[in-house]
């Protein structure tokens, strides 16, 4: 793992409590994540992780806490300021944009960086057109992402006849196309095999360490987890067990307990 | 004041028969998903089998008796509703499964056309009488109380009567009957209910088919109100502010709804309609709608749709 | 034994079965994009990058052009082309926002009646208005009601939001009706106009007619091109596919939504104008009623949902059928010795276009540009099966 220079807290989430009716979705979370390192979440299923990227995110409205981000604090996140701020995601469930190309789904990640009007994208022409250029200009870059992730031969097909672990590097290039600051990746090896995690894998700690982008990863695989994060929380029933490295959190007796359960 | 409450008795009794209209809409919907664009056709084409049985039933088995040829006539055209029904699961409804809902709302306006030109090449496109001895003549009530006392029409009480009967009846059903708690389930999730050994095709056959009673129902009774003719097929265009009121998916709803459209259409046309030149009726109920939605989405009583990422 | 690329027997080349199979077959093959490369992003992004689909439209165009006036007459003119260039332009404006954004309208009539009885206001109450202006005109006050009646789309969505628009409808076919300011003071809401002329030249002809709403038709068709291939097309897709993750990458809802209704409203609008003014030449508020927008969702849902191409076929279908019918029946009839009369005539074209719908939703339910867009991958192929 090369040695990347983690900087000062960059995310913080203080005591937050997100309840759905009678459901606790979460208790009280409070935790960091500092510029330039890999994060994981982690945790039993229906921990409460999915929800707390949700939380950072604008989708769900906690309903007591605080999220501070680069200096500034909210009681909630709205989803498009918080894509403005920087921060991109991916989705358990795949939220890709099935009727689009695999082309168009990652273009509609520069979406923020487009600055023609309606007008000149309706007037748009070979010869003399902002938008034709932009466009050009924006399509450069997305290049570059399908290159990464090695997704060339696919970039016409509609996103709805991919096999699913390619649709998971398109949801992944489109959250890379937002160039963002932190990218909050929400089970992005779940039902892939082996040599997939090992690509996927490959793929985060290469954005991490080439353009020091902030990883929050939730994460099944104990393997993968223990070996990229640089820390990590733990959380079960909505709470947090557990926050540390990946030594101090294999070690950690709650933990231990909640993914083994004891043996009394 | 005499005439306020006219108005207000009217309006609750045009009500209970759109709701009756309504109410064929979210069985439907309720069962299969499917918003039925074909629900006005059907009260049509069920009213003009009424109509022409209980002409050529009487002519054909050689009998005079007004009752027994209303109902056998209404029994002869349950029984075609019921094919109809069948014949729409068979052929259309299976074979569109898992399309999108506006594919669904395009394929039941296209089963209205069909059953508008099939209705009228079986059964003829002048305007028939059904009479199942409804009285034509108005009731005044309270006259000891408002001078000259409040018109009532008595045929409109008998088919708002009817029509609660129906309603209430078929909430019971839903509620406390096993195929009712099938239906139910199969409204909810198909494939949870498949795997408990629910049958759709059979669900959707019975709901098509009560739908189909309704709509009978409905055109039996507006039939004898209004004539069977073409314009009938219009009347479910009323209804579809009372089902969206309601909440797509909610029979009490569909009762409230009914009953507020209702009233409201015939006060405001009353009150206000004369200060805007009158005829606002037929827009009064979707603009009511429209704006009931912008605070309530999903209507009055309909499930509140959650999008999960 | 079949050699490998073998065509296959119904495939044999006229030569001689010895230089058949392959290469043979490759000489056939003339839908194929092989040596046509993109050396930069620009000519990879054009609207037809094949060059056989750039001939293919050209062709075309140089016939509509010439080709259709020295060949057809009045009645097409009048029955057929006319009709079918204006309401492809309705379908086109319907198809961005339904096909594109996903925002299910039945209001459509409502938003041609306000294009229509706004360019009629606009040349009758001022003196020596251009033409094209008042449609343009027109068009922008169909523009402003569309945004109006957008709004809604912000909170309610799927069936309800298709209901809602029911009210725009309901509403607009009163108030055309009702308040006569709308229509000069007509008491039953029709108005007429006469002596059309752009730029000086009179538009009196079909053949005038017809080449001045092709000529609107095909700028529409370039600009809504451009749009739906540009990132605002990609803002209205997203929302139509799933709008919270749209939200996530910074796709603004309220924008997107709004903007679609805009620009639809827009092109339905001038094309009511032109529905008005040019094929109709005197109208009331009917000839925009809830038929009217049914029959233009029929032709996208037929044509083909999020496809311009789409919106043409849909458009060229419905108005081919009745007329193809209205022939038809009768002649059929006769072969068989029944006399059908106009009556039944009518009652069957319900059933066999009721049927149509159906069966065509339950065949192909991504519509006729689908089969087309199949057809053409087929070629690409052809003579080979795959």
């Amino acid at each position: 793992m090369a040695q990347r220079k983690i900087g000062d807290v960059i995310l913080e989430v203080k005591n937050i409590s997100l309840r759905f009716g009678g459901v606790n979705a979460l208790t009280d979370i409070s935790l960091d994540v500092r510029e330039h390192e890999v994060r994981a979440i982690i945790g039993p299923n229906g921990a409460g992780k999915s929800s707390m990227l949700n939380c950072i995110n604008g989708v769900y409205i906690p309903q007591e806490g605080q999220i501070t981000f680069k200096g500034k604090s909210f009681s909630h996140m709205n989803s498009r300021q918080v894509a403005e701020m920087g921060v991109a995601r991916t989705f358990q469930n795949l939220a890709l944009f099935k009727g689009m190309s695999v082309l168009d789904n990652i273009m509609s990640g520069r979406n923020l960086r487009m600055k023609t009007n309606i007008f000149q994208q309706a007037f748009r022409n070979p010869w003399w057109s902002a938008a034709e250029r932009e466009e050009g200009e924006h399509r450069e870059v997305v290049e570059k992402i399908i290159d990464f992730l090695e997704i060339q031969a696919y970039r016409k097909t509609p996103v709805g006849r991919l096999p699913y672990g390619l649709q998971k590097r398109v949801d992944l290039g489109r959250a890379l196309a937002m160039e963002p600051s932190v990218l909050l990746l929400d089970e992005p090896m779940a039902g892939m095999n082996v040599e997939e995690k090992q690509d996927m894998s490959r793929f985060v700690l290469d954005v991490n360490d080439e353009f020091g982008t902030t990883i929050v990863l939730i994460e099944h695989d104990m393997g993968v987890v223990m070996d990229i994060s640089d820390r990590i929380v733990v959380l079960d029933y909505g709470k947090k067990i557990g926050d540390g490295t990946p030594a101090e959190v294999r070690a950690n007796p709650e933990v231990i307990a909640a993914y083994l359960g004891t043996s009394d | 004041m005499g005439f306020f409450l006219e108005t207000l008795i009217g309006g609750l009794m045009a009500g209970m028969l759109y709701s009756l209209i309504a109410l064929g809409f979210v069985l439907i919907f309720k069962a299969s998903g499917v918003f039925n664009f074909a629900q006005g056709a059907m009260v049509l084409f069920a009213a003009l089998a009424m109509a022409r049985f209980s002409e050529w039933i009487p002519q054909a088995l050689g009998f005079d008796n007004k009752v027994l040829g209303n109902v056998l006539a209404f029994a002869a055209a349950l029984l075609l509703m019921v094919v109809v029904a069948w014949i729409i699961e068979r052929f259309v409804l299976r074979k569109l499964v898992n399309q999108e809902a506006i594919t669904l709302l395009m394929v039941t306006l296209g089963i209205a056309y069909f059953l508008d030109g099939f209705g009228q090449t079986l059964f003829g496109s002048d305007i028939y009488k059904i009479d199942i001895g409804l009285p034509k003549e108005p009731m005044f009530l309270f006259e000891s109380v408002f001078p000259g006392g409040m018109l009532v029409s008595k045929e409109d009480l008998y088919a708002a009567a009817i029509a609660a009967a129906l309603v209430i009846s078929l909430s019971l059903f839903f509620q406390y009957t096993s195929t009712g708690r099938a239906l139910r389930a199969v409204a909810d999730d198909h494939q949870a209910a498949q795997s408990i050994g629910i049958s759709l095709s059979r669900i959707w056959v019975i709901v098509w088919s009560v739908a189909g009673f309704v709509a009978l129902v409905a055109g039996m009774i507006w039939g004898s109100k209004l004539g069977v003719q073409f314009s009938l097929s219009l009347v479910a265009l009323k209804a579809l502010p009372v089902v969206i009121l309601g909440g797509l998916t909610s029979v009490p709803g569909a009762i409230i709804g009914g009953l507020i459209i209702g009233v409201g259409e015939k006060l405001s046309e009353v009150y206000i309609g004369p200060m805007l030149g009158g005829g606002i009726e037929i827009w009064f109920g979707y603009v009511l709608v429209l704006f009931v939605l912008l605070v309530r989405p999903q209507g009055l009583f309909g499930e509140k749709i959650i999008d999960r990422v | 034994m079949r050699r490998a690329g073998s065509a296959g027997p119904l495939h044999e080349p006229p030569w001689g079965a010895a230089t058949s199979g392959s290469v043979g077959a490759q000489f056939l093959m003339i839908y194929r994009e092989n040596g046509q490369f993109k050396t930069s992003y620009s000519s990879d992004q054009q609207v037809f990058a094949i060059a056989q689909d750039r001939w293919g439209i050209l062709l075309l165009l140089v016939f509509a052009v010439v080709g259709v006036p020295l060949l057809a007459d009045e009645y097409m003119f009048r029955a057929i082309l006319i009709p079918f260039l204006i309401l492809s332009l309705a379908a086109l404006g319907l198809n961005i926002l339904v096909g594109y954004c996903g925002q299910v309208s039945l209001g459509t009539g409502a938003f041609m009646a306000v294009g229509a009885y706004a360019a009629y206001n606009f040349m009758v109450r001022i003196d020596g208005m251009p033409l094209l202006a008042a449609i343009l005109l027109g068009g922008l006050c169909a523009t402003v009601v569309g945004v109006l009646f957008g709004i809604p789309s912000l909170r309610i969505k799927g069936l309800y939001l298709a209901v809602a628009t029911l009210a725009a409808q309901f509403f607009v076919d009163w108030a055309f009706l009702r308040i006569s300011w709308f229509t000069n003071n007509s008491t039953s809401g029709s108005v007429s106009v006469w002596g059309l002329e752009v730029l000086g030249f009179s538009i009196a002809t079909p053949q005038a007619k017809y080449l001045f709403c092709l000529a609107i038709l095909v700028v529409f068709a370039i600009l809504a091109k451009n749009l739906v291939r540009s990132h605002i097309g990609r803002e209205w897709m997203a929302i139509r596919d799933m709008d919270v993750a749209a939200a996530v990458v910074g796709i603004r809802p309220v924008y997107a939504k709004l903007t679609a209704f805009a620009v639809s409203s827009f092109i339905v609008g001038v094309a009511g104008a032109l529905w008005g003014f040019v094929h109709l030449g005197s109208w009331e508020p009917a000839a925009f009623s809830i038929d009217r927008s049914f029959q233009l969702l029929f032709m996208i849902i037929i044509g083909g949902l999020g496809s311009i191409m789409g919106s043409f076929f849909g458009a060229a279908f419905i108005v081919i059928l009745p007329i193809f019918l209205n022939q038809a029946l009768p002649a059929l009839g006769g072969l068989v010795g029944i006399d059908i009369s106009t009556a039944m005539v009518a009652h069957t074209e319900l059933m066999i276009f009721g049927g149509l719908i159906v069966f065509f939703l339950i065949v192909e339910p991504h519509g006729l540009a689908k089969l087309w867009s199949m057809g053409k991958e087929k070629m690409r192929l052809w003579p080979f099966p795959h």
